[in-house]
């Protein structure tokens, strides 16, 4: 405990010294604002625009999100389908790698083009961006199951439906975390790109990404660096919030989640 | 319907069974064999022999190429509720508890909850593992694994018990004890066993009869009747007669290794 503590105050003061060194470039070089603003100066900008800052971090949170949740419930009905069924996994798993390696930012006006500007179409593209990782490793923990434990099943004249659910799902769960947690920290990256280029329906109004092309044009570059904080710390929650439900669903049981020493 | 001399139906019947796998190899070829009720049968042989592969056979698991077996009569995959398999490892679900571990079997086949419960404290008390219900499988010993996984077995209540090497990844002594407690079960319950080993001390301790198997492809080269009294404890292993019967198994075995 008292060496985690020490090991906490001891990343507080590298931050500390990182933040003084930053703002004594700006100060003793005189850079102006708008090419390279001070800790100080992006405090009063996170300060003073606050309320549409955290406008702008609510939209982007909702679409990526929303996407992430998609994706998940999309991937892993896909995953099923692929587990069930090997010819459907033959025939179709290839094209989910084309999900993977689509640009995304070229891809973008097309979908804008389709669902139209603004809140939906954003989510969409982040859904696409999410999807891919959730189907490769979930399928992969489905068809990876001991084949002593099929057995097993087959022994009790289980149907396969109760293979699916109470062998393969449960088998499954580790792998399904892993790639939501990769999804995780994509959704946000996907939401902003999407936000790039659908903004907003409204002037002045949008997720992250639209906020941080207007802050640009309007040579805002300390607001634009509040955007990009914001921008890590939503990401950073998505993963935490995520790594949370995994600690939920695997601690009791999994070996990944061993405590360290046993008594 | 096939019948043995006297007349009854043989618990265990295989005849002519061969399996080839894909690319035209046998795993085993025209085994032929009979198991009475209340029958303990092992099969003993160098790897390669084809002994997990009869034991899948009689299991139902994987379909027979050539030749007939029968379970009291019936095929393998309709004599299923006879019988309980314990595999090599303990293949308990990680994600489940002891107790969820041992009601597998009754839960896949909606069984009320209460007889559920019950029947599985029952089970644990007979395998040592009332303590550990409700632990999860990472928490427990090997030997704790296995007594789970054969208290699981049990709670279906089989007639036939299907063992693949379940004692081979296990430190003597342990395995031993295990030993010991399979025979008080196995006088108790009146099973009929078929088990899989490659220990020979392990074969001559438990069996009535020994089926030593001859690899490429698995074949059986003899026949061993065990002439050991019962009931058989720790010190049956202490005895002229088992060390004797223990250097004999052993010599026919080599000679079908090096054969």
């Amino acid at each position: 405990m008292k060496k985690q503590a020490l090991l906490g105050l001891n990343s507080v003061i590298v931050l500390a010294c990182l933040l003084g060194l930053w703002q004594a470039v700006v100060s003793l070089n005189h850079l102006p604002a708008y090419i390279l603003p001070g800790p100080v100066a992006v405090a009063v900008a996170l300060r003073d625009r606050y309320p549409s800052l955290l406008n702008s971090l609510w939209i982007t949170a909702e679409e990526a999100g929303g996407g992430l949740v998609a994706s998940v419930i999309a991937g892993v009905a896909a995953a099923m389908v692929f587990a069930q069924w090997r010819w459907l996994r033959q025939l179709l798993y290839p094209y989910t790698i084309l999900l993977q390696t689509v640009p995304i930012v070229a891809i973008a006006p097309l979908i804008i083009n389709w669902a139209g500007a603004g809140i939906f179409s954003v989510t969409i593209v982040t859904f696409i961006i999410c999807l891919a990782p959730i189907i490769a490793n979930t399928t992969q923990g489905l068809i990876s199951v001991d084949e002593n434990m099929v057995h097993l099943f087959l022994m009790y004249k289980a149907t396969p439906a109760q293979v699916l659910f109470k062998l393969r799902l449960p088998n499954a769960l580790s792998n399904l975390f892993t790639g939501i947690r990769i999804s995780a920290g994509i959704s946000v990256i996907g939401g902003i790109t999407g936000e790039l280029f659908a903004g907003s329906t409204r002037v002045g109004e949008g997720g992250l990404g639209y906020a941080i092309i207007y802050a640009s044009n309007q040579m805002e570059t300390g607001y634009l660096f509040a955007l990009v904080f914001a921008a890590t710390v939503l990401g950073f929650s998505f993963f935490f919030i995520v790594m949370f439900f995994e600690w939920l669903a695997l601690h009791n049981w999994h070996e990944s989640k061993r405590p360290e020493s046993v008594e | 319907m096939v019948t043995t001399r006297d007349g009854s139906i043989p618990e265990i019947f295989l005849q002519g069974v061969s399996k080839r796998f894909r690319k035209g190899t046998f795993a085993v070829e025209s085994v032929s064999l009979e198991v009475k009720r209340g029958e303990f049968v092992t099969f003993l042989g160098p790897s390669g022999c084809g002994k997990s592969t009869l034991l899948k056979l009689v299991a139902g698991l994987i379909p027979v190429s050539e030749g007939v077996i029968q379970v009291n009569g019936m095929t393998p995959e309709n004599a299923r509720d006879l019988v309980g398999f314990i595999f090599q490892d303990a293949t308990l679900l990680p994600w489940r508890t002891v107790e969820q571990n041992v009601g597998l079997g009754m839960e896949l086949e909606h069984a009320a909850r209460l007889a559920r419960k019950e029947r599985v404290s029952r089970m644990l008390e007979l395998v040592g593992l009332a303590h550990v219900a409700t632990h999860y499988p990472r928490q427990l010993s090997g030997g704790m694994k296995m007594r789970a996984s054969i208290a699981r077995a049990l709670v279906s209540r089989p007639r036939i018990l299907l063992m693949d090497e379940p004692f081979a990844a296990l430190d003597e002594m342990t395995r031993d004890r295990l030993n010991e407690e399979l025979l008080r079960l196995y006088s108790e319950q009146n099973w009929t066993v078929l088990f899989v080993t490659h220990s020979v001390a392990e074969a001559v301790f438990l069996s009535s009869r020994i089926v030593i198997l001859a690899p490429h492809p698995g074949r059986i080269a003899h026949e061993y009747a065990v002439d050991l009294p019962w009931p058989r404890t720790a010190e049956t292993r202490e005895s002229k007669a088992f060390e004797g019967q223990v250097t004999q198994v052993s010599r026919l075995l080599r000679a079908v290794a090096h054969a």
